[in-house]
């Protein structure tokens, strides 16, 4: 660790919000209607951001926030000012669109490097495609060790102690920085946003907003030294062949009476049938 | 992208064992590993790694794996990422498989996206089928305007925006096709008692710095809840409204002998524990008999239930869309209801 504390970059995702699904999220041809779904702050990146904050907080250091996306993603990044971080950083670029995960993880990475982080943090996933997939490879791409699935972290000299769910249970790791964590909500919740930092940074702005521009810096792929061909739908190996919407599978129905004789009769059916007994 | 296809390659399944156990999930896959290698006419193989587990390879020839890839090394006792990949990665190179399948676990999560990153492959996450099938591709046009078909590439389908969506995704050109798959969705075959199969040993090729991470302590959670194994589950959401009420959901689950499940809003509200969580984001049950009580079926939820043989829904509201995957149906409070059935079941051995 260096005099400074530990530099820390947080990578954290806009999304549509999938739990909040209305009648008009689908269009009738079946694919999603984006327009018609909040977009929020992607809920295990908040996790994230209060891992990041607080070892700033235990240990001194740095926190910086990058989001991939379109200038909207700015409202994440503004959130995140608020929260406490203290730099963040829009990816932005045409050239990015259409970037499944290997070629998210490509750019991300590129953008990460140049911040010669410590500790690098990302949500376990992100609810609208839950893959669990981007944090992993930005650590290979980076070639730092990953820690998934992070509940709690401990740095003494460089070192880090995390604790993460292994699924079977749970697992204490040491592991020399740099490193990166991925953190689940079994993490603290995100802090709120200081009154103070509300009123500095609630008209940051990146340039590709509009206006001025300042506050939120902006990079594009050619800023952090992508290939091309690395990039978007030309860095993407995977094709979404179709889309179907959700039909739910309609059987057979028949409802049973609420009453006790109702019940008796169902119950004396399902041991008939041996399904129970 | 370069096409780097090998139509004789094998189909991979990752055989995930912890303190050398097998988990599960590997049979599953290598259940539909068998089908979709018999569609292909290629072999299916079983990638082994750990320390000292060449024992769990009679295991997997009796899943239905042909050939099982082992790599022994004692840097591979513990699942380490860094690890882990190399050595699957050096594996790939040399074998070139057109397919690998993990289990969407923790550590099929934690390895195939950094498999994937290095290989510069596509890799799906939580599939619910996978299928071989023919993909045309309409971005490569030929001279009178149709798309190209990519014959039998790996059509791998999975929910998308939080089960709203069902997706299919294909990788037609960076092989192997990879993609992760949840627990519990896919059927195992018959064990074929004795069956013997081809053991390939590999060199792990791993140094010291392979190891960046340092496992001090892993605490197993040694849990009672065995949703995935239970033939009947009771399952309360939202709906059932108290810790205390969820109770009697335990009292119908001990009395039919099966296990108890909750949606995540149960969770949430802290009326279950987490590793009881049935949908997309929990575990996927496929029970004779599926005892819904509270729970008004969100996408997500039916996700990972709506394969169960008989489900019977409990709801105070007919518009419920659980009744819509229900085979019964009883509209009442389950506070009501619940009960009745507790009491009926307990006369009626």
């Amino acid at each position: 660790m260096n005099k400074k504390g530990y530099n820390c970059v947080v990578c954290i995702k806009q999304v549509p919000d999938t739990k909040r699904i209305g009648p008009d999220a689908m269009k009738e041809d079946g694919t999603v209607n984006r327009a018609a779904l909040p977009a929020v702050f992607n809920p295990e990146d908040m996790n994230a951001l209060e891992a990041a904050l607080s070892v700033k907080e235990r240990y001194g250091g740095k926190v910086t926030a990058i989001a991939m996306g379109l200038p909207a993603a700015c409202a994440i990044l503004r959130e995140a000012l608020m929260r406490g971080a203290d730099e963040a950083y829009l990816v932005t670029d045409r050239k990015a669109a259409g970037s499944d995960t290997l070629a998210t993880s490509y750019i991300l990475s590129q953008a990460v490097r140049r911040f010669e982080p410590d500790l690098v943090f990302c949500g376990r996933q992100a609810i609208d495609g839950d893959t669990a997939q981007t944090g992993p490879q930005i650590a290979e791409k980076l070639g730092f060790p990953a820690i998934t699935y992070l509940e709690k972290l401990d740095l003494e000299d460089g070192v880090a102690v995390a604790v993460r769910d292994i699924g079977t249970g749970v697992e204490t790791d040491r592991v020399k920085l740099p490193a990166l964590f991925t953190v689940t909500d079994r993490y603290g919740e995100l802090r709120p946003p200081d009154v103070r930092r509300v009123m500095e940074y609630k008209k940051a702005k990146a340039p590709a907003e509009g206006g001025e521009g300042s506050g939120i810096g902006q990079l594009s792929c050619d800023d952090i030294g992508c290939e091309a061909e690395r990039c978007g739908f030309a860095g993407s190996p995977t094709n979404v062949s179709k889309v179907a919407s959700v039909v739910l599978a309609g059987g057979e129905y028949r409802e049973i009476p609420a009453t006790d004789e109702g019940i008796k009769a169902f119950v004396e059916g399902l041991v008939a049938d041996h399904t129970i007994g | 992208m370069t096409e780097n296809n090998n139509r004789n390659g094998e189909v991979w399944v990752f055989a995930e064992q912890e303190e050398g156990v097998l988990a599960d999930v590997p049979r599953e896959l290598l259940g539909k590993g068998r089908e979709l290698a018999d569609r292909l006419g290629v072999k299916l193989a079983a990638v082994l790694m750990g320390d000292g587990v060449e024992s769990l390879a009679s295991g997997l020839f009796e899943a239905g794996a042909d050939v099982v890839h082992l790599a022994d090394d004692p840097a591979l006792k513990t699942f380490r990422g860094v690890a882990y990949r190399k050595a699957f990665v050096k594996m790939v190179r040399e074998c070139r498989p057109q397919i690998a399948i993990f289990g969407a676990t923790h550590m099929g999560r934690d390895l195939a996206p950094a498999v994937a990153s290095e290989l510069r492959c596509g890799l799906t996450a939580d599939c619910t089928d996978l299928q071989i099938g023919d993909w045309t591709d309409q971005k490569r046009k030929d001279a009178s305007g149709n798309g190209t078909v990519v014959k039998d590439v790996l059509l791998q389908i999975r929910p998308a925006f939080g089960g709203n969506i069902i997706a299919t995704i294909v990788n037609p050109y960076n092989w192997p096709q990879m993609a992760t798959v949840r627990e519990g969705v896919m059927k195992k075959l018959d064990p074929r008692p004795g069956a013997k199969g081809e053991i390939v040993r590999h060199d792990a090729g791993l140094g010291g710095e392979d190891l960046p991470v340092e496992v001090v302590e892993i605490v197993r959670r040694h849990s009672s809840v065995n949703l995935k194994g239970a033939r009947i589950i009771v399952a309360g959401g939202a709906g059932v409204g108290s810790q205390e009420n969820f109770k009697l959901l335990h009292e119908l689950a001990d009395a039919l002998g099966g296990a108890v499940g909750g949606s995540r809003a149960a969770v949430d509200l802290g009326y279950c524990e987490h590793e009881r969580q049935i949908g997309q984001t929990g575990v996927t049950v496929r029970p004779a008999l599926f005892i819904s009580c509270g729970i008004s079926g969100a996408v997500q939820h039916l996700a990972g239930m709506q394969d169960s043989a008989k489900i019977v829904a409990i709801n105070t509201d007919r518009d419920a869309p659980i009744f819509k995957v229900a085979h019964y149906g009883i509209v009442g409070d389950l506070n009501i209801v619940v009960p009745k059935l507790i009491k009926a079941v307990k006369k009626g051995w």
